[in-house]
């Protein structure tokens, strides 16, 4: 995975591309007028390629493709989007339906995002780009606490605090080398 | 598309008790916001409490389509009488060994009930419970932990944790209280086995743990008829907590 790719991840954060409705609009939305839409042809790659400029709202260096979380992309009279959460209680998803529903009104066709379990998401699912932005967050990828190393210093001399962390889906560790306390993608 | 729904009644009442369950002991758990005994297991609750709520929110959504009511209606607009979580989960907060306590029986219990149910036949329960069971694997481990931390102890902490597993003893089968219609979802392939064979596994599981630790274990016999209904004070205290919201603004959109 390119450090050019993480490079545009963090680029896409800091000019503020989560495009929920109620946020600042950021690239992705100053892209996407509808205007454009009219223009853009409607495929399974386009819709990909507009839903990989949705960043997650808690974890804004990822996007939620990068993070595994479209689980089907169907082009029909309507746009069928299977999001898969990442946790059944996840509170941003509504923020991510939205955020989906405005990203892809610029296709000019109606959207449908369903929640969808059947395939579960696993954080097995995160790109190698999603865990490479992470890394460069500070937030170590998915691996058991003896597997975990520190994100900021590689040191495998690392302590599990808490499995808990500030999101449902993230644990809390600490360095004892550089340290440093990180967070790490619970292993789901 | 949803799956045709078999054995209508008896699968409402499955999904009531199950979003009933977990509701009541995620509000339980979200009263240790701010005050838990560590800053770790602040988070911990909050999280644990997030991942419940956010469980009876699926469950309730399940329960809402097969009968037209709205999810947040199902969880905020009955009387507390309605509610058809287990007793188990009637005790309060209680203090930190109390919660542990809870805790421990009710998330063995809920692991072998969604055991029974992860290769059911309708298929959206099906798959949301493969899902739960991805995140309850952490609660368990989490719960376990602790019951052996203070267990070890000794002193206050076990003496504490005694007296909660005493309390809780009588009603600590009641999550397999029989639902009504019951053997239409067994028949129906909703459910693997009968509620009182599921307790029965979940005897051979906990039983052995708690004699290991020398701990109180679940009174014997089998969970009471009327374990999910005759909800006590602590329930309505909490009931009041968790539908002041929705009562201060009735109506009310975010």
């Amino acid at each position: 995975m390119s450090e050019r790719a993480v490079q545009v991840g963090i680029a896409r954060t800091r000019a503020g591309a989560v495009t929920g409705p109620d946020t600042a609009p950021g690239l992705a939305a100053a892209e996407a007028g509808p205007d454009v839409g009219a223009r853009t042809e409607v495929t399974e790659t386009t819709v990909f390629d507009a839903l990989a400029e949705v960043m997650d709202p808690e974890l804004p260096m990822v996007s939620i493709v990068e993070l595994g979380m479209i689980g089907s992309v169907t082009v029909g009279r309507t746009i069928e989007i299977a999001l898969l959460p990442t946790y059944v209680g996840c509170p941003a998803i509504e923020m991510i339906r939205s955020a989906v529903e405005h990203r892809l009104a610029a296709f000019g066709r109606p959207v449908e995002v369903v929640s969808r379990f059947e395939i579960p998401w696993t954080s097995d699912r995160i790109t190698p780009a999603g865990l490479a932005a992470l890394a460069t967050a500070g937030i170590a990828p998915p691996r058991s606490p003896a597997d975990t190393r520190c994100p900021y210093c590689a040191s495998e001399h690392v302590a599990l605090d808490s499995v808990f962390g500030p999101t449902q889906c993230r644990s809390l560790f600490y360095c004892r080398d550089c340290r440093q306390p990180f967070e790490a993608i619970k292993p789901v | 598309m949803t799956a045709a729904a078999p054995a209508g009644p008896a699968l409402e009442a499955l999904l009531c008790s199950m979003a009933d369950d977990e509701f009541v002991i995620g509000s339980s758990d979200s009263e240790w916001t701010g005050i838990a005994p560590v800053l770790e297991e602040d988070v911990a609750m909050s999280s644990l409490a997030q991942d419940e709520i956010g469980h009876a929110a699926a469950l309730y959504g399940l329960l809402a389509g097969l009968t037209g009511r709205d999810a947040d209606a199902l969880a905020y607009d009955r009387p507390p009488d309605d509610y058809r979580h287990a007793r188990l989960l009637d005790h309060g907060r209680g203090d930190w060994a109390m919660t542990i306590a809870r805790r421990y029986l009710y998330e063995t219990a809920d692991a072998v009930r969604l055991d029974a149910l992860v290769g059911g036949s309708w298929s959206p329960l099906a798959d949301l419970v493969g899902k739960l069971r991805r995140e309850e694997r952490y609660h368990r481990m989490h719960v376990e932990a602790w019951l052996e931390r203070l267990a070890g102890a000794g002193g206050e902490s076990r003496d504490r944790l005694e007296t909660a597993l005493r309390s809780l003893a009588p009603d600590a089968a009641t999550v397999f209280t029989p639902l009504p219609d019951e053997p239409e979802l067994v028949r129906a392939g909703v459910l693997e086995a009968p509620m009182p064979a599921l307790e029965g596994r979940w005897r051979e599981t906990v039983e052995p743990v708690l004699r290991a630790l020398d701990l109180p274990a679940p009174a014997p016999g089998a969970a009471p008829p009327d374990g999910r209904e005759g909800h006590g004070e602590a329930f309505r205290w909490l009931w009041g907590e968790f539908t002041s919201v929705r009562a201060a603004d009735p109506g009310a959109t975010w």
